[in-house]
Order: C-alpha cells, then structure tokens, then sequence
C-alpha cells in the first residue's frame, strides 16, 4: 500500500472534490502516539470502491472532513485535527470486508463526554454511501482520555465491601412476569427470592410505570420485601429498582425516592442515553447508590459483525460512563453470546490492562488506569445445573441472574432461590478446595443436592436445558505465528 | 433462623478438613487470613472483634487452625467466628473471601422495626433480638 504524497498547499485547498486518501486521511508510515485514541473499523466498501480510499473516508467522515475541499481548513490546524488512516488489513475469511485502524488526536473529544466521543466517531460516517457496511469493532482510550471520566459510581470491590459479600457470584433473579404484575404482588417475588437465598431481585428493563403498577408502588412494595427479607436472614439485600423514565427529571424523582427509602441499587436502561447514563452514574456516587445497567436495545447494532458498533465498545464506554453493573452474557443462556467474544466483554469490565487479544476480539492493548471495575451480569435463560459452566467462565466477581430458574422452580420461588445459592456456595468451595468443577461439576451438584431437595429438584427440571445455537458475532482473527529468533 | 452471611452459609456446617481447605486456597492466593468473632450480627456491623492481627506471615493452613482452635476455646458457643482473608494486590486492596465457621446453637433472628413515614412510606430498621442482652451475655453457651 503506497502512500500518497500531500500536494502542495495551493492544489490542495483548490475548490472541488478530492479523493480522501489524497487529502491526508490515509498516512499508512503514522506512528499513533499514546495519547491518540484509535478505532477499528470493519469497512466493506461498495463494489468497485477500493478499500484505502473507503477507509480514508472513514477517517474524514469522522473527522474533520466533508465532502468537499473547503479553504476554511487553512485557518486551522487541520493536520493536527484530520483523523489518520494509518493501516487497512482485509478481514480474515471475510472477502469484500477490510479492518481499517484510524488514528484521533485527543483534542478532537471533549474531556469526560460519551455523548462527543460518539458523535464524533459514530456520528455520520455509518450512512456514508459508497461503504455497503461499516462496524466499529473496537477502541483504543489513551490514559489521558480515560482520567477524565468518573468511571463506576461504586465499582466491583466497594459493592463487595457495602454489601460485605465476598469469594462467590453474587445471585439475582429478574422478576417474572416482566409485565402485568401490581405492586403487592410483585413485592411478593421480591420476597420469596431474597429470602430463599438471592442478592438482588431485578426490575426487567421494560418495567418503568404502567396501568398495572405505578413506579411508587413497585418501589414501596420492593422496599418492604427488601427489608423482610433482611431481617429473616441477617444479609444485605437489594432489588434494582429501574428508574428508567421519560425525561431526566422524572428519572431523578424515582432516584430520590428509591434513595428514601433506602435502597442501596439503582437501575436504568441503555435506551435512556449516554448523557442520561452520565448522568445517573454522578447521581449514584453523590447518593452512595449501586448503578444497574441494563443493555437494552444494544442487540439492534451490536449483533450483526458487518454492521454496527461491537458491544465490546460499549462496554468500555459504558465503563468511562460509570454504571456498577451491565449485562454482558451467559454463554450458556438463551442470548447471543459466543464464549471468546464474550469473554473478551468481561475482561474489559473487570481488568485494568486488557492485552491485545484477537481470539476475543480484542484488538488493542486497554489501560484502565484504575478505573473503578465494572460488574458483568449474566442473565438470561441460564440454571442451577450450569454452575461449574458459568463459574469457569465467568469467575467470582460477576451477578448471575436466574429469573426463570428460580421463579420457575416447581416448589415455589423461595426454593428455587435456595437450589441456586446451594449450588453456587458447593461449586465455588469445591473449586477452592481443588476439584475439577468443570469436569466433576454434575458431581458436584449431585452432593450438594443429596442434603436439599430444592437443587435436587432444579436439577431434574431443567437437566436437558441448553441453548446451543451458531453465534452471530464470534471474533475473525488468524492465529499468528511468531518466527523463531 | 440461620444467619447467611459469608460465602458458605447455605452449605451444612464446615468440618475442620473444610475449612482447611479454603485457608489453603487463600494462602496459596497470597492472601491474608483473619479471624472475627461478634455477637451482634447485624448485617451492617462491618467491624467485628479482631482475633489478633491478620495472620500475614502464616503459610500453613494447619496454623489458622491453631489459631482458630484458640478462639473456639475462647468464644465458641456465644459469639459468630469468621475467616476473612484479605488481598493487599492493587486494585483490590479488600477482603476476598469471608465465611462464618462458628455460630451459636441458637439464632433468635432479627426484628423489623417500621415506623410510619411521610406517605406511605416506612422507615425500617433491623435489629438483633440478641442485643436485647448486655455484650457477652448474648447467647447461651
């Protein structure tokens, strides 16, 4: 790939239309320096469009560019503001598609803002009419870039420190059904769940204020099923109560009074905004208030590897954003999840330095300069006889949320809590003790069942239960090799 | 009732051969071990009775259970003794890992205290039936 000599000044700003890669957006000998931030984009160019000049579109489009040479670039420093293309790889197996690494100068992004990172970066350039498809699929944030975000509100070990829970998952259920219960009655889930044994029941995302229940309601019945359950077992209890609401103002209201009344979890949904995610996140810290997030609508452009933006790019903005919890998958359960990319999510949550790592998706070395750490949830369609699964997965500092499989347990909700607690506690003792889990672990839940028939129920019920379907979005890599000295 | 704080709380109780399993697990992790014991175990009572000081520079489990057997000796029947091991790498700086491995024969519970609040909302507070007695004198031995 050769570069393309800059033209001289004059040419070069003369009015008319010029091709990308000859205005200074494609600069295959750049060297980023630490303090740029840098994408990867997927591009699969239009037919006939070629590949460097389709990436150096990406750059411009995303950057300071239009679609013509304006003369007003020369009363800046538009050297320093162009964003640079500096390599195009194809994508392994993927004929037509191309990994283009762009190279942004910090002062493009304003200090602490996901709302400019992404207008700038996601912006305009996904609709951009000679790309067929264009996917951001990974990015590089310079320490620089990272201190100027709270990150989460509360973080991985003062949650563990506030609700003095530590050495295993924590255990959630999401309420079911997720519509058309009233207040009282769905305090009553609340209840049975906490007391048999869970952490955290969970408001499910679409759960805001309807007919059935109005937002006090939930949250004055959660609050007295959060407290009964306390005391009948002398732990810290939470539900997330979901303040997801119409404007900020009445997101706030719902945060005060879930504050009111002591609760010590939050929760909103992804659909709600950047700057709303923000600005709940600041909310929670001030208030001393655990930050739920639920990933709702993420599925919309995050699943389709052609196009879109990778969660794994919304799980690092939503790490600088500061929200404590975020759905990032089970693998195992009933939503896409293909067990290297999904790993790739977790690591970005909870490390702070991620290595580059192509088999998970992960493009570029990630310093976190000790952001808070960011608790992934697992939820969706998962069971107590998938524990010594979901602990090797996924190890200890993550929230495994049954719902179906504790609500749907045959002797009631209570025991379907108890089944999943016992099995938790029994797998992650015996992987501290030494034992195989993942090899020994139907053993493993046969022991502990023998001394409670609740698991030994959940383990006859759901026994045959398994989602195994072909992933969508699984990471195009070619494992390289590193020739000898 | 049953107290289940601590990570092993729904298991039957530990045997000694347990818990020495899990101090090991800690030791090997580089990891603190520490023993506690309380007889207000209310969940927000973060600061229970420190058996000495963390056990930084015992590399056999077989020690924290000497250590152990002495607080047994000391407190076992009328107070709650939990292991905690503490992790001082960066970034955690924290307890990993807590279980309760004594407890008295009987646990009263606790109860909910409400009082009425603006609206219909209750102001909550959880107490230990426990605490009703003096320190120490608590539980029955």
């Amino acid at each position: 790939m050769t570069s393309e000599k800059e033209p001289a000044a004059r040419s070069r700003f003369s009015a008319g239309v010029m091709e990308y890669r000859k205005m200074g957006y494609w600069q295959p000998d750049y060297a980023p320096s630490d303090t740029d931030l840098i994408a990867c984009f997927r591009v699969t160019p239009q037919d006939g469009v070629d590949p460097i000049e389709a990436s150096a579109a990406v750059a411009g489009e995303s950057s300071t560019a239009t679609w013509t040479v304006v003369w007003t670039d020369r009363l800046t420093a538009c050297d320093k503001y162009r964003a640079k293309c500096y390599r195009v790889d194809p994508v392994p197996n993927s004929p037509g598609s191309w990994f283009a690494f762009i190279a942004y100068e910090l002062d493009l992004f304003e200090p602490g803002s996901i709302a400019n990172l992404s207008a700038s970066i996601i912006g305009n350039v996904f609709g951009f009419k000679p790309l067929k498809a264009l996917r951001l699929e990974d990015m590089r944030l310079p320490v620089a870039y990272v201190k100027t975000f709270q990150g989460p509100a509360t973080g991985i070990v003062v949650e563990r420190e506030r609700l003095d829970k530590f050495g295993r998952p924590l255990l959630g259920a999401t309420v079911k059904p997720k519509l058309g219960l009233s207040g009282r009655n769905y305090g009553r889930v609340v209840y049975e769940a906490l007391k048999g044994g869970l952490d955290f029941t969970k408001d499910d995302e679409n759960i805001n204020s309807q007919p059935f229940m109005h937002w006090r309601e939930r949250f004055l019945y959660c609050m007295e099923a959060v407290n009964r359950a306390q005391a009948a077992t002398g732990e810290v209890k939470g539900s997330y109560l979901n303040v997801t609401a119409a404007t900020m103002e009445d997101m706030y209201e719902r945060a005060e009074f879930a504050k009111e009344l002591g609760s010590v979890v939050i929760m909103a949904d992804l659909v709600i905004g950047y700057t709303a995610i923000q600005s709940m996140a600041k909310w929670a810290r001030r208030n001393d208030t655990i930050l739920h997030l639920h990933r709702a609508g993420h599925s919309t452009y995050t699943r389709q590897k052609i196009h879109g933006v990778s969660f794994r790019v919304i799980a690092k903005w939503m790490r600088l954003a500061g929200v404590d919890h975020i759905h990032a998958g089970t693998v195992v359960g009933k939503l896409e999840g293909d067990p290297a990319t999904t790993r790739g999510y977790y690591d970005i949550c909870r490390e702070d330095f991620i290595p580059q790592q192509l088999e998970h998706g992960i493009f570029f070395d990630q310093h976190w300069a000790s952001l808070n750490k960011l608790m992934p949830v697992a939820s969706g369609g998962i069971h107590a006889g998938q524990m010594h699964q979901l602990l090797d997965y996924f190890g200890e500092d993550v929230v495994l949320q049954f719902g179906g499989g504790t609500i749907g347990h045959p002797m009631g909700i209570a025991a379907g809590a108890t089944a999943n607690r016992v099995a938790l506690e029994a797998m992650v003792f015996a992987r501290n003790a030494g034992r195989d889990t993942l090899a020994e672990g139907q053993t493993i839940l046969e022991e502990a069942a023998r001394s409670c028939a609740p698991l030994r129920q959940a383990l006859e019920v759901w026994k045959d239960v398994t989602f195994d379907y072909a992933s969508t979005d699984s990471p195009d890599f070619v494992p390289s090799v590193t020739p000898a000295e | 009732m049953r107290i289940t704080q601590g990570c092993f709380s729904f298991l039957p109780d530990l045997t000694d051969d347990q818990i020495r399993s899990q101090v090991q697990y800690c030791i090997d992790k580089g990891w603190a071990v520490n023993l506690e014991y309380t007889d207000d175990p209310h969940p927000r009572n973060t600061y229970w009775e420190m058996w000495d000081l963390p056990m930084f520079d015992i590399k056999d489990a077989a020690g924290v259970l000497l250590e152990l057997d002495a607080c047994r000796k000391a407190h076992a029947g009328r107070y709650y003794i939990r292991l905690s091991a503490f992790d001082a790498s960066p970034g955690w700086e924290s307890v990993r890992l807590s279980f309760i491995v004594e407890r008295p024969k009987d646990e009263p519970g606790f109860r909910l205290l409400r009082t009425e609040g603006a609206g219909r909302n209750q102001i909550y507070s959880t107490q230990s039936y426990a605490v009703d007695r003096p320190e120490s004198e608590r539980y029955d031995a």
